[in-house]
């Protein structure tokens, strides 16, 4: 289970590098895919099966086929392709890497403290879906509503131009 | 056995990737894909919480994470769509349409 874990961290570490790193958005939202589905694999040895399903069916499943089906749409070109390789190789990439460096000594430190590891504790499906529909059922109406907004922006926006 | 300070510390390491990618691309693709990154990386840090502590409030909020990351991406999307409907190219930089006139 450890080994399965250190194996889909690197993947998805590596797989989300690339992904930042592509000119051709295609490859990299394919490449995001795949990072997302290595995040479900260390949902499921982290105990939450649950999560791991939503992850591969909504995440990977629904968000992203969105995602590449609009970027479809859009029609890339090579000018654009090769202007983006352009930025890529510039320079550009210094300062944030220093920031992140920065932010990333500072968050380890903090984040991160020197506890004893626990055993990890599974949640079983059931125990979400009780806690779910009996406790948090304001979150569940909240997130009804917010996707309730979110159709009908989508819906105004994307309207024609009279 | 899996420690959960490592798992704790990818979630950083992946959410450190999404704010370097929102950085340093221009493309509007990127952003939105940054900021999914990003997203998906808190995600992880709750699951890693819930499995803790052995509390299902972890996975709860992975699903409300799941909710506003799919109404964000659809108002993105959209907003791109019409972004290109009005300029030639995707870079965040030529949006300027609402600038005063210099």
């Amino acid at each position: 289970m450890s080994l399965l874990f250190i194996i889909s961290a690197v993947l998805a570490l590596l797989t989300t590098a690339l992904a930042i790193t592509r000119a051709n958005p295609v490859h990299a939202l394919l490449y995001f895919v795949l990072s997302l589905l290595c995040m479900a694999v260390i949902f499921f040895t982290l105990g939450a099966p649950f999560a791991a399903a939503l992850q591969v069916i909504v995440y990977a499943g629904a968000i992203m086929v969105l995602f590449l089906f609009v970027v479809m749409m859009l029609a890339l070109d090579k000018a654009a392709m090769g202007r983006e390789r352009d930025w890529i190789a510039r320079p550009v990439w210094v300062p944030p890497l220093l920031l992140i460096g920065l932010l990333a000594t500072e968050l380890g430190r903090r984040m991160l403290p020197r506890t004893v590891p626990t055993a990890p504790i599974s949640v079983t499906p059931q125990a979400v879906g009780v806690k779910l529909f009996t406790t948090d059922l304001a979150a569940v109406e909240l997130a009804s509503m917010l996707l309730l907004a979110g159709l009908i922006a989508a819906f105004h926006l994307g309207r024609r131009d009279p | 056995m899996i420690a959960w300070p490592m798992s704790a510390g990818l979630a950083l390491a992946l959410f450190l990737l999404g704010l370097l990618g929102l950085l340093t691309r221009r493309n509007l693709i990127f952003v939105l894909m940054s900021i999914e990154i990003m997203l998906n990386a808190t995600g992880l840090l709750f699951v890693t919480a819930g499995m803790r502590w052995g509390n299902p409030d972890g996975q709860i909020m992975l699903i409300l994470v799941l909710n506003l990351a799919g109404a964000e991406l659809a108002l993105g999307l959209v907003l791109l769509l019409r972004l290109r409907g009005r300029l030639p190219t995707l870079d965040g930089d030529r949006a300027t349409l609402l600038r005063d006139a210099p």
